[in-house]
């Protein structure tokens, strides 16, 4: 919803919180995560778990909460809470702020003391985040400190350990330190959001004195996006790539009526060097792992040209998916997300012009094109859409554009067959399928909130569940890894089972849309029948749960051999395989290695 | 602004406030008559109100309002 993305008017979401959550509600055909989330406040969290509500839902996240009573988060996070444990949290917030810190330094105190009062105060906070994981086990979400208001000894309030500003400096750092050396931890760094808001009209202290806000009610919409990009990005909703128009948008001018030699970029002048910044920019989030792709309408020589300027901070091998054409920008957009087999509203657009901007947005639901009046506002703009929020950074990641340069060229080696079955044998596929293993946690939570299409039930799992499962024998797990002759897929497919007698129900069962179509599902198939065998389970159950997603995968068990035994109005249905007559290996095209 | 014009512009803020189509207010008017009107909202609706006529409500002054009409009274004698 349009109202809800960045740059939102904090003042008219406030204003119209109720009427947004109607009309957010009366939306048809999305589906929903549902999650529960505890707030446990340091202050007044009302309006801040409302607004909240808003963000996720437009997400496509529906969450129920649980609010801490006012200013009991540590007493509801530390002693028994029979309320929160029935509430069993998905996820906690502690929503703190400065004026939670119970003791700052006096001027009389000696450094000694300020650094045990500091210890004090940071322990207070991380022997809470432990109890939490402990009690627990799912994401907590907490943020740092916000500078104070005021600074008794100005400037030097900063250096000398009395002051406030360094007081809160050092705090923050152990708060980062804590966060980078724990999984299922994230920090909101307050810190920087109220000095970008600015901190003055952020800790106005009207609204603490009068209601116990520790930020202005104006504000209240910035913290609550903040929270909700990270619970977004937690639960897989964060977008997988960008689509980029190229003139005014990567360099100065029309390449077509200009030449390649006459585009501005480049350091030269003002213009040049911010467009150069915006390369940078790019290539920066290409080393996150987000998909660069071209939709322009340009010829494609010239477009090609324009990534062979000599000042150019991207080349052409820099894109999966480069569209120049004078077809309609929506067209290319749709066949840019179907190659890159991705949802189109997980890619967003990004292009100066504000009417392109509008037919991508009003022909494609869900997409996001960022509105811009100025091209230095373009990295502004898109940082703070936080539309790549990073919460997890695994090696997957780092080689996403590597992969789907090698499925480019899967494409073209396929093209040279006519006998698909050929093409496969050619690829030269080697799997490995393992039970969950330690080293791969965060890639198969990852994967669970991440897959949308080929995926039977779309059940979501937090990292700590997964360890759970892992470790749990009445369950079986499987994740697959898939490399070819033309690198390696990295974890592509996870199963879970559980085990009832001889019975295994298969509550999980997904794949990665990047190896589609390679029997990677078959070998997948094979390997859970061989080892349920082993376990003496003689029949197995597939669910299909329907989502407006998942559609590629219906006849999922019936292409596996599967009876169907049960078939609800929802459009549920149960599968049913016996093995205990034998079962016939699927898989003939990959290797299936040993780990 | 008269009494009247005041009256035309707070009923704007009422129905963004509580999503009350075509909702009208009086000087009479109070929390109990509002649904959804509640400690909460009421940060809220003072916002709206500050937002919606340009000014600043003290801090005294916030809770104050028995009614619509002795907020009506202060909007008049701010603008």
């Amino acid at each position: 919803m349009k109202e809800l993305e960045y740059p939102f008017n904090g003042r008219e979401i406030i204003e119209n919180k109720k009427r947004l959550r109607r009309r957010l509600l009366e939306r048809e055909g999305v589906t929903y995560t549902d999650k529960k989330i505890a707030v446990l406040g340091g202050y007044t969290t009302g309006d801040i778990v409302q607004v909240l509500e808003l963000f996720l839902l437009d997400a496509g996240i529906r969450p129920v909460f649980y609010e801490s009573a006012y200013n009991q988060y540590y007493q509801e996070a530390m002693f028994p809470n029979p309320a929160l444990e029935v509430f069993s949290p998905d996820l906690i917030y502690i929503c703190t702020s400065n004026r939670n810190i119970d003791t700052y330094p006096s001027l009389d105190d000696p450094a000694d003391d300020i650094d045990a009062l500091l210890t004090a105060q940071t322990e207070k906070f991380t022997a809470m985040w432990d109890h939490l994981a402990e009690v627990y086990h799912c994401p907590v979400i907490q943020n740092n400190f916000e500078k104070p208001y005021w600074r008794l000894m100005g400037n030097r309030d900063a250096t000398d350990p009395h002051g406030r500003v360094s007081f809160i400096n050092r705090l923050n750092a152990g708060f980062a330190a804590y966060a980078a050396s724990h999984e299922n931890f994230y920090l909101l760094d307050l810190d920087y959001l109220s000095g970008d808001y600015g901190l003055r009209e952020w800790s106005d202290p009207f609204y603490w004195h009068m209601y116990k806000y520790a930020v202005a009610v104006p504000a209240i919409p910035v913290l609550s996006y903040q929270t909700a990009r990270i619970i977004r990005s937690i639960y897989g909703k964060n977008k997988k790539g960008l689509v980029l128009d190229l003139d005014n948008t990567l360099w100065g001018g029309v390449i077509g009526d200009d030449g390649p030699e006459n585009i501005v970029l480049g350091p030269e002048e003002p213009e040049g060097q911010i467009y150069s910044e915006f390369q940078s920019y790019l290539a920066q989030l290409k080393k996150l792992g987000i998909l660069l792709n071209i939709d322009s309408k340009n010829d494609e020589a010239n477009a090609l040209a324009g990534l062979k300027h000599p000042d150019s901070g991207l080349s052409e091998e820099d894109f999966i998916c480069i569209r120049a054409n004078w077809e309609p920008k929506d067209r290319n957009f749709r066949e840019i997300a179907d190659e890159l087999n991705l949802l189109p509203e997980s890619l967003v657009f990004v292009d100066d012009n504000p009417a392109e901007r509008h037919i991508v947005r009003e022909q494609i639901p869900g997409v996001s094109a960022p509105d811009f009046d100025r091209p230095c506002d373009m990295i502004g703009v898109i940082d703070r859409s936080g539309f790549f929020e990073v919460t997890t950074l695994s090696e997957d990641d780092r080689r996403r554009n590597d992969m789907y340069r090698e499925n480019a060229g899967r494409q073209r080696l396929r093209a040279s067959f006519t006998d698909y079955r050929e093409y496969l044998v050619s690829l030269q596929m080697r799997a490995e399928i393992t039970p969950f293993e330690p080293l791969y946690m965060a890639r198969i939570a990852q994967l669970t909130n991440k897959s949308n299409q080929f995926n039977l039930t779309t059940r979501r799992y937090t990292q700590s569940e997964i360890e759970e499962i892992a470790a749990d024998d009445r369950y079986i797990t499987l994740c697959g890894r898939l490399a070819d002759r033309f690198g390696d897929n990295g974890v592509v497919s996870l199963a879970i089972g559980r085990i009832e007698g001889d019975v295994c129900h298969i509550e999980l069962w997904l794949m990665s849309c990047r190896v589609l179509k390679r029997n990677m599902e078959y070998a997948m198939m094979d390997e859970l029948v061989h080892r349920l065998g082993e376990r003496g389970v003689g029949r197995i159950l597939g669910y299909y749960l329907p989502t407006a997603k998942n559609g590629m995968v219906r006849d999922f068990f019936a292409d596996m051999g599967y009876t169907l035994i049960a078939s609800e109005d929802s459009g549920n249905t149960t599968w049913e395989l016996d093995i205990r007559g034998g079962y016939t290996d699927k898989n003939d095209v990959i290797r299936t290695e040993e780990a | 602004m008269t009494r009247e014009e005041v009256y035309e512009r707070l009923n704007g803020v009422f129905e963004r406030v509580f999503d009350i189509d075509g909702i009208r207010v009086s000087d009479a008017t109070t929390a109990a008559d509002v649904k959804g009107w509640d400690s909460m909202e009421h940060i809220n609706l003072i916002f709206a109100v500050e937002n919606e006529f340009g000014l600043k409500f003290n801090i005294g002054e916030v809770n104050k309002f028995k009614n619509v009409g002795e907020m009506v009274d202060m909007i008049l004698e701010r603008t």
